[in-house]
């Protein structure tokens, strides 16, 4: 009777609760462990090459740093004038000393044959500007005092307050301007954030419509997949199996070839125009424009996000005990009210794990927008692509997917929240 | 799903409604998959189908764009078809250098996204497993992220550490395909290991088996199933990939869905179509071949339906 006292111990006479605690310890050890090489794996080659190309959306140079292409010696830039701007508070007018360290700051431009790297940099904030520095730098060596007449002699511009505003913000490597601009806004010279003028807010309009198609696009997925997924829960297993084929193969077949038979049946000459004109409901110069506008990008990303809304709707609806419907039929219940009160509320959390999913890849959708989109059709990836490739203002392309990915990673953690990601299906 | 007796006339009607509903959603989903197939036999260069296709008349259809396929590129495309033809469409034809581009990149990229993958869900599906709901967020994440951000930041990343230079060829397209097969992977085996019975692993541990051995004799042929459907996902999505090919790969690096690409935004030519008919052809059997899987697995695993 005296044992109960003694703490419990091992065969080897360890105490019990030291080695539960240690063996508890190496157990997690070891399933970590195997997680590990794969953690890392996409540490690297995913996590942190997006951070670093988010860090640009906070972080350019352009205007502070000159990197020599060959040796890769870096040298500070535009320091003069960082020196003044330290010194004057934002608003300040331009005087003779700002002039100097310009001038002189051209002149190192010049000598590092970087002043097309700097007007970039300027080009960015105040379009136009770039041909300035290289037009001033050219004539760099030339400027003599007063500088300030010298200056505004070569180009009046250089006395635009906007364009010392935008100098002051690029004197420093770490600006939030890009962000200012990514949801259409900007700094007006005295420092104090504005909208930009209407012909120029883009993104805003663009983040909207994104969000816009992709609800729409969301909600059509969802009027479609209900029927047919509730007839896969409801046939015999035998028939729905068949009938899931007709889902998953366009699942697995590849996005591009999905994309390019949209392309065949929407053009003006295709494969619908041609039998809406054929079977006489469209005059042959009526036929719809389906395609490089908005109806093109809705239509054919309805089709391919369609099999992500179906699947988690029928591994909830095929869960559905189908004796609740029976017995509030039996107790009346029209198949209407039925179905309203009794058989809709419990599809919900399908409704709701598909809806976000499909939500989530819509609005970073590029491929099809890009293909079938046109002009209007866009969405907000097809213009991160655009500032990477053809105007190669990376940093507001940084700006931009920093706001896109939050937006998703927030849906993401919704989801996870609500449905968990282990509960993702693949068919 | 069929109509009980008692249903009243407009329940008939409205039974009957939903099903030609559902009729016309499924063709909704697989008409335009289909479609592409009788008109990339097309024997003009147009995107609809002639009144001699329709009329079912021999002119009407013709292989010329799948012979397209393997000229395009050659150096002499009208020399007879003998050998030397043939080693010419081998090393020249520009289709056929991306379909050994994608088939390289698709199977070191699958290779990589699988082991690393399988042997993670091993351990992300221990209850001890610490962390487990974050690490799978993250895991799971390439899957989520939009393509275009992962894309541009392999693009600084790999410019950043000069990855070109290294000597290894589609090195950065491969790394990037397996990070994007990864999620793929991890869910289809997690998924088989739902219910994996561990007295399994206890038992073999207590006859003396190693680990090594444990998983290879015991788990590897239960989880196979799903292994394989995991590798099948990841192979797809690397063969179906474009936006990161399009960003990190260099002039050389063509692969099948880049050349689609630049298809379809520059000229799309009926050949367009006559590649996507291939693409459909080989999804159709995989399809049927993860089908088969997931159908075993269930049967070893004792969840079969019957």
């Amino acid at each position: 009777m005296t044992d109960i006292a003694q703490p419990l111990t091992t065969a080897d006479g360890k105490p019990l609760k030291g080695a539960l605690l240690r063996a508890q310890a190496r157990a997690r050890r070891r399933a970590f462990l195997l997680v590990l090489p794969l953690l890392a794996f996409i540490l690297i080659t995913f996590v942190f090459p997006i951070g670093q190309m988010l860090y640009r959306s906070v972080y350019n140079d352009g205007f502070t740093w000159h990197e020599d292409v060959t040796s890769g010696d870096r040298t500070p830039i535009m320091t003069n004038l960082a020196t003044w701007f330290e010194a004057n508070p934002p608003g300040t007018e331009p005087d003779e000393a700002a002039f100097a360290a310009l001038a002189a700051d051209l002149v190192t431009l010049r000598d590092l044959k970087a002043p097309g790297q700097a007007g970039t940099r300027i080009n960015y904030e105040l379009s136009g500007s770039r041909s300035m520095f290289t037009k001033a730098a050219r004539s760099a060596k030339k400027l003599e005092p007063p500088y300030k007449e010298a200056i505004l002699e070569l180009d009046k511009d250089w006395g635009n307050p906007e364009l010392w505003q935008a100098m002051r913000g690029a004197s420093s490597s770490y600006t939030t301007n890009f962000y200012l601009a990514a949801i259409d806004r900007e700094r007006d010279a005295s420092g104090s954030v504005t909208m930009v003028p209407e012909n120029r807010q883009v993104y805003v309009k663009l983040f909207t419509r994104t969000l816009s198609l992709s609800l729409l696009i969301t909600f059509l997925t969802f009027i479609l997949a209900y029927p047919i997924a509730h007839l896969l829960a409801t046939l015999p297993l035998r028939h729905s199996n068949l009938l899931m084929i007709l889902v998953l193969l366009p699942f697995w077949t590849s996005l591009l070839v999905r994309t390019t038979s949209w392309m065949v049946l929407l053009q003006s000459q295709g494969v619908l125009n041609d039998t809406l004109v054929g079977l006489g409901i469209l005059g042959d110069d009526g036929r719809l424009q389906l395609m490089y506008n908005r109806a093109g990008t809705v239509i054919s990303m309805t089709h391919i996000l369609l099999p992500f809304m179906v699947l988690p709707l029928y591994s909830v609806m095929r869960m559905i005990n189908p004796s609740y419907v029976r017995a509030a039929r039996s107790l009346g219940a029209t198949s209407w009210t039925a179905f309203r009160r009794i058989y809709f509320p419990q599809t919900v959390p399908g409704i709701g794990a598909g809806a976000l999913l499909v939500f989530i890849l819509a609005v970073g959708y590029y491929i099809t927008p890009a293909l079938v989109g046109g002009a209007d059709g866009q969405l907000i990836s097809n213009l991160i692509a655009f500032h990477m490739q053809k105007s190669l203002n990376w940093s507001l392309a940084a700006a931009l997917a920093a706001l896109l990915l939050a937006g998703v990673l927030l849906l993401y953690w919704l989801y996870d929240r609500l449905i968990g990601i282990d509960n993702l299906k693949l068919g | 799903m069929a109509l009980p007796k008692h249903a009243s006339p407009l329940e008939r009607v409205w039974h009957y409604a939903y099903l030609v509903i559902c009729a016309l959603i499924f063709l909704f989903l697989i008409a335009p998959i289909l479609v592409i197939i009788p008109l990339s036999f097309n024997a003009e260069p147009y995107f609809t189908f002639t009144d001699k296709m329709l009329s079912f008349d021999a002119e009407g259809f013709s292989t010329r764009w799948y012979d397209l396929l393997l000229t395009f590129g050659m150096l002499e495309p009208e020399a007879p078809r003998d050998s030397s033809w043939w080693a010419d469409a081998w090393a020249n034809a520009q289709w056929i250098q991306a379909t050994k581009n994608s088939i390289i990149i698709g199977f070191f990229s699958t290779i990589l996204a699988t082991t690393l993958g399988t042997i993670a869900a091993l351990g992300l599906s221990r209850p001890e497993m610490p962390g487990r709901r974050a690490v799978m967020a993250i895991l799971i994440s390439p899957m989520i992220v939009p393509i275009i951000i992962t894309a541009t930041g392999l693009f600084f990343f790999y410019s950043s550490i000069g990855i070109q230079d290294w000597g290894i060829p589609y090195l950065g397209i491969i790394l990037a395909h397996a990070t994007l097969g990864i999620p793929f992977v991890i869910i289809t085996v997690t998924a088989t290991l739902v219910g994996f019975d561990h007295s399994l692993t206890r038992a073999a541990a207590n006859m003396g088996a190693d680990p090594v051995t444990t998983f290879f004799k015991v788990q590897m042929p239960l989880i196979l199933p799903g292994v394989i459907s995991g590798a099948l996902f990841a192979f797809v999505t690397s063969f179906d990939e474009v936006v990161v090919v399009l960003f990190v790969g260099g002039l050389d690096e063509q692969t099948i869905p880049r050349q689609m690409w630049n298809g379809i935004r520059e000229q799309i030519s009926p050949a367009i179509l006559s590649v996507a008919t291939i693409l459909v052809v080989i999804s159709i059997a995989l399809l049927t071949v993860v089908e088969l899987l997931r159908r075993r697995s269930e049967k070893l695993r004792g969840m079969s339906p019957g």
